[in-house]
């Protein structure tokens, strides 16, 4: 069974005089560990996606199974646990807690885990040295760098072990050099067995999956695996 | 746990808002320290005036003319009397009086040698009025029946007096003059201090017979009479006795009411904690308006924090938290500000307290029951709680897909 199943998603907006349908229907699957780009100009749906994906929107209508759970029948609070739970998000602007170290940035979806001090604690430290941050746990965020920053957002989307990494634009705020090591970390952790789901508008990022789906006007308009991917499977098949 | 999290979490905000936190809970500080200044004050007053009231004993009875004479139509025409007579009859014909003492007051200015002196009030007073307050002389001795029968020109004097004239280390046996009677000092009152602007150190005794050539053969008839019953549980059969005794003496109709007043040391204290009661009740108004407030206070700050921390209650909700976290948290938060606020006024007003009974001379000290500490601390988290909920709430609701794109 597909890890994020989506069938027939439309998703309408009600803007008062007009009905504005951000999802056309839309069907999508994933599967465990795969490495998607989901990639769209603005206005296209993709966002809306995105949050739909994420738990953090319940379609019009269709349905989304994610884990073996049907989102679209859950209520506010099950969406949160299963957010908590099965999403690990990772944003454009980070989104870290200001005048709080890293450590408790990291620690912040365990604590609505229910976890002890000291367990999350032990979690929050295991996830920033697997994002290369192990000597910057008690900094605060404005005493980081975007990339840093960024790091320890993505350390904070690990530390509850989610079924899937769903980054919005990851690299939208930061320079091209930076973009490249924060993109390397996710390759990363695609290789070692995370499902990544990464939303952007920007062509070379989206090469660093191994799938891409397009969207336009909220409908999925191609879904193709990527130069990537493709030189892995070769690499994969022995020469004959 | 959750909730030690949200209480850690609360006071890292409020920490990191220090000078706007403290500003939000002025109202909360004014409001409990004005509550726990008053008080103590009132407390303090309370425990003395009860400790000084205990002093004349439970078998203390005070008689005095009725003058408010407004409240009894009737009277209006008669001059209203209680006259030494009068307590003559109660001493001799009151079954269960154990001893009685007649006195007028009034004023009088004093003099020895060149120094002046206008004493807080000269008592005329018979040999028994010192065992029947229950008052003790620190040197030499009160008048006696002697004194009293032979018309000797006597007084006793409050230790401020000796002072205010200058009489030296020895004042016994001295010469001052009350207004133009002379008369000579026997002895010298044990030193009691003030209550409630009445200073007792700064009072004249003379004879009774004196006191009426100094205030007039009209004072005469309007003495003041204290008595003691010779037991606590005789008390209110000597009550209704003065009671009919005076009725028929003053030739008071059945249908009208009593043209004098009887007060045992019990009504005296139901008396005088009813004007405490009263005044505590007035502040406890005052400081009701301050809470509310204060609690306004917080509720705009609440709401002002909510929108500066779209963002953040956004990130909260994005990473699992649900409804009911984020509204703890900001009603700890709210909580947390109104019980700090709720301290500060408790450690405020208690300074204040103490400050007033240090600054007025002769004021009882500050005391501060635990039921207003209770009071005080139970109120501010009820404030906390009442205007937190409505900011908590609005928090909780926000949609985390706005909150997080909020600017």
């Amino acid at each position: 069974m597909a890890l994020i199943d989506l069938r027939e998603i439309y998703k309408v907006y009600d803007m008062g005089a007009e009905k504005v349908h951000a999802l056309n229907g839309v069907d999508l699957e994933v599967q465990r560990g795969e490495y998607v780009a989901i990639m769209g100009s603005s206005g296209s749906g993709k966002s809306t996606l995105m949050n739909l994906l994420g738990c953090l929107d319940t379609p019009s209508s269709g349905s989304y199974i994610l884990n073996g759970t049907a989102v679209q029948e859950l209520d506010d609070s099950e969406l949160a646990a299963i957010r908590n739970k099965e999403i690990g998000f990772v944003f454009q602007t980070f989104n870290l807690l200001a005048r709080t170290d890293a450590l408790h940035n990291v620690e912040l979806p365990l604590i609505y885990a229910g976890l002890s001090r000291a367990e999350r604690r032990e979690r929050a430290r295991k996830a920033l040295e697997r994002v290369g941050l192990g000597s910057r746990m008690t900094h605060q965020p404005n005493e980081l760098s975007g990339g840093q920053r960024q790091r320890v957002a993505i350390a904070r989307a690990l530390v509850n072990d989610p079924s899937i990494l769903l980054a919005d634009e990851p690299t939208g705020n930061l320079d091209s050099a930076t973009s490249e090591e924060i993109m390397h970390l996710f390759d990363e952790l695609h290789q070692a067995g995370n499902t990544v789901v990464l939303v952007t508008h920007e062509p070379d990022i989206a090469e660093h999956a191994w799938r891409k789906v397009t969207l336009r006007d909220g409908k999925v308009t191609s879904d193709q695996i990527t130069a990537r991917a493709e030189a892995a499977a070769a690499a994969a098949v022995p020469a004959s | 746990m959750v909730f030690l999290e949200n209480f850690r979490i609360a006071l890292g905000a409020l920490r990191a808002n220090l000078m706007r936190s403290i500003l939000t809970t002025l109202g909360i500080i004014i409001g409990v320290a004005a509550v726990i200044g008053v008080v103590s004050i009132v407390q303090g007053l309370q425990y003395t005036i009860t400790q000084q009231l205990q002093g004349v004993g439970a078998t203390f009875i005070a008689v005095s003319a009725k003058n408010d004479r407004s409240n009894i139509p009737g009277l209006a025409a008669r001059q209203v009397k209680l006259t030494p007579e009068d307590a003559q009859a109660i001493e001799e014909r009151v079954p269960g009086v154990k001893m009685m003492s007649p006195f007028i007051l009034g004023r009088a200015a004093i003099k020895y040698k060149d120094r002046k002196h206008n004493p807080f009030m000269i008592i005329g007073a018979t040999e028994n009025y010192q065992d029947v307050t229950n008052q003790t002389v620190d040197r030499g001795r009160f008048f006696s029946q002697v004194d009293l029968d032979n018309h000797r020109k006597v007084t006793v004097i409050g230790p401020k007096i000796a002072d205010e004239l200058n009489l030296g280390p020895d004042p016994l046996g001295k010469e001052i003059y009350i207004d133009v009677y002379p008369a000579t000092v026997i002895g010298i009152m044990e030193k009691k201090g003030q209550n409630l602007g009445m200073d007792f150190d700064d009072i004249v005794y003379v004879p009774f017979s004196s006191a009426v050539n100094l205030f007039g053969r009209n004072a005469a008839d309007q003495v003041q009479v204290r008595l003691q019953a010779a037991s606590a549980e005789g008390v209110p059969q000597v009550k209704d006795g003065i009671t009919r005794l005076l009725r028929q003496r003053h030739k008071i109709p059945t249908s009208e009411p009593d043209d004098f007043e009887i007060q045992t040391q019990d009504e005296i204290l139901k008396t005088v904690n009813s004007v405490l009661g009263s005044v505590t009740a007035v502040v406890g108004g005052v400081v009701g308006i301050a809470l509310l407030v204060g609690g306004i206070g917080i509720m705009n700050i609440m709401l002002v924090s909510v929108t500066e921390r779209t963002r953040e209650i956004g990130v909260r909700k994005a990473v699992g938290a649900r409804r009911q976290d984020v509204l703890l948290q900001f009603l700890i938060e709210a909580v947390t500000l109104s019980l700090i606020g709720g301290g500060i006024g408790l450690a405020l007003g208690f300074g204040l307290g103490a400050m007033v009974s240090k600054l007025i001379p002769g004021f009882p000290p500050a005391h501060v029951p635990l039921w207003a500490v209770g009071l005080a601390i139970g109120f501010s988290a009820g404030v906390g709680i009442f205007f937190g909920i409505y900011p908590a709430a609005k928090a909780s609701r926000l949609d985390p897909i706005e909150a997080l794109r909020y600017e």
